[in-house]
């Protein structure tokens, strides 16, 4: 039944996301002033949504392996496996930004990358959460659970900047479509079909992967205190 | 439960801190010298390897300059921490009531100071290495330079104290600061060469501005989590 219901989200997510191509790439008309290329945003902009989505979640679960490690260690340690997953699944969608963005800047810009507020905080981001990633794997045990948890909270102050990057200062990077100048957004309905689309698939996609890595982080957790446990108690 | 009239205020603790971190680089001077040294290392390496002329030298000059002392101010900030760990020190001094911050902030303002002097030595020589003759408001070096000496010298000393507790930790610190430490460097670097160059690119002065508010933000939450990471266990 388990097994049953998995196979069903699996290919409930991968049809999600052949119709989000379907839309992106056939259904939505060209822009008028980047023409092709502009098909890309449908996948570099829910990127990067997405990735402020978890690197949240990293953050949140990061704030509560703080206020639980004394109180409630047991439920740190899940909070831990969430920031974790948070941080490895932003990682993975900030990534996808970054190598999207460059996709699409050389044909309409001429140049792969430019040192605007935009690139360079999106840059910064995703090398604060790699350091963070690092930072776990030198250390160990609930110490380097606390320590990490802190870095979290220096990489999320990073997050507010590189949201209004694009908004306070004149960036090469174009102006939010969302959220921006009352004049931005969608002017064809099929844009905005093909985006909803393809956030949806991303996002429903990018949440099993990370309800999966903090299962198999939980089980991973789990087996690490029963050795500690037998190497405790053994005779 | 300790006696409220017998805990010395939050300055004087800071300020007992403080004195104790000077007397020790009095005493030995190690981390000025290495800093001062490597700093200086650094310089020749960089005019070695670009080869400064007197018009590309404004450009890079501010660059230069931010580096040095960035790689400078790491090696000594590995050791700030370091010493403390010799001895148990670090581990007597979480007993004792004066609390993360103070500590910490004291540490802050004595590494502030080294990297100052530092700063001010070579300063000099490095005008005189590349040729410099600034162009734009040279006062506004005396806001800048301190602004993101002390972005460095804040998260440098929190990310010390952070990675001191991790296996590798000499490898540590400069690859979590770096990144950190990354917008400060561009708001810094970016001033800098305005402030040589005199090419009025920044007339709102927005990226001072930007410096100060990293500054604020970032001593903030440091303060704020530095007892959570010297307690950490």
């Amino acid at each position: 039944m388990k097994k049953l219901a998995l196979a069903a989200l699996a290919l409930g997510i991968v049809a999600m996301m052949v119709w989000g191509f379907y839309q992106a790439i056939y259904v939505a008309p060209d822009d008028a002033a980047q023409g092709a290329a502009f098909h890309i945003f449908y996948y570099h902009v829910p990127h990067g949504m997405l990735c402020y989505l978890f690197f949240t979640i990293n953050f949140v679960a990061s704030v509560l392996v703080l206020a639980w490690k004394k109180s409630n260690p047991a439920r740190a340690l899940a909070a831990d496996a969430w920031a974790l997953s948070g941080a490895e699944v932003g990682v993975v969608f900030c990534t996808v930004v970054l190598i999207t963005g460059p996709l699409w800047a050389r044909p309409v810009w001429g140049i792969w990358w430019t040192w605007d507020a935009r690139l360079t905080s999106t840059l910064v981001l995703w090398l604060i959460y790699v350091s963070y990633l690092l930072v776990r794997k030198f250390a160990s045990g609930t110490e380097m659970q606390t320590l990490a948890a802190v870095l979290a909270v220096f990489g999320a102050a990073d997050m507010p900047i590189n949201y209004l990057a694009n908004r306070i200062w004149r960036t090469q990077h174009p102006s939010p479509v969302f959220g921006g100048d009352p004049d931005a957004g969608f002017k064809d309905p099929r844009m905005l079909h093909a985006f909803g689309w393809n956030i949806l698939a991303w996002a429903v996609w990018g949440l099993a992967i990370l309800a999966f890595r903090v299962y198999i982080q939980r089980r991973q957790q789990s087996i690490e205190t029963a050795e500690a446990n037998a190497a405790l108690f053994a005779d | 439960m300790p006696n409220p009239s017998m805990t010395p205020n939050w300055t004087s603790l800071v300020l007992a801190h403080l004195r104790k971190d000077l007397q020790i680089e009095w005493r030995s001077r190690d981390a000025i010298n290495s800093m001062l040294f490597f700093a200086l290392l650094v310089v020749v390496l960089f005019s070695m390897a670009f080869d400064p002329t007197r018009a590309t030298s404004r450009e890079i000059a501010g660059g230069v300059l931010c580096v040095a002392t960035l790689f400078a101010s790491v090696s000594a900030l590995n050791q700030a921490w370091a010493r403390e760990i010799r001895h148990q020190v670090l581990d007597a001094l979480r007993m004792t009531p004066s609390g993360g911050a103070a500590m910490f902030l004291a540490k802050v303002l004595a590494n502030f100071l080294f990297v100052g002097i530092v700063q001010l030595v070579l300063g000099p020589i490095f005008f005189i290495f590349y040729n410099l003759h600034p162009l734009g408001d040279t006062w506004q070096l005396a806001i800048v330079i301190p602004l993101g000496t002390w972005a460095l010298v804040s998260n440098g000393t929190f990310f010390a104290a952070l990675s001191i507790r991790s296996r590798n930790r000499e490898m540590l610190l400069p690859l979590i600061l770096f990144p950190i430490f990354l917008p400060a460097l561009l708001a810094m670097v970016l001033s800098v060469k305005t402030i040589l160059t005199g090419d009025g690119s920044d007339p709102s002065l927005l990226w001072i501005k930007v410096l100060a508010g990293y500054d604020i933000i970032f001593t903030t939450i440091s303060l704020l989590l530095f007892s959570t990471v010297i307690e950490a266990e």
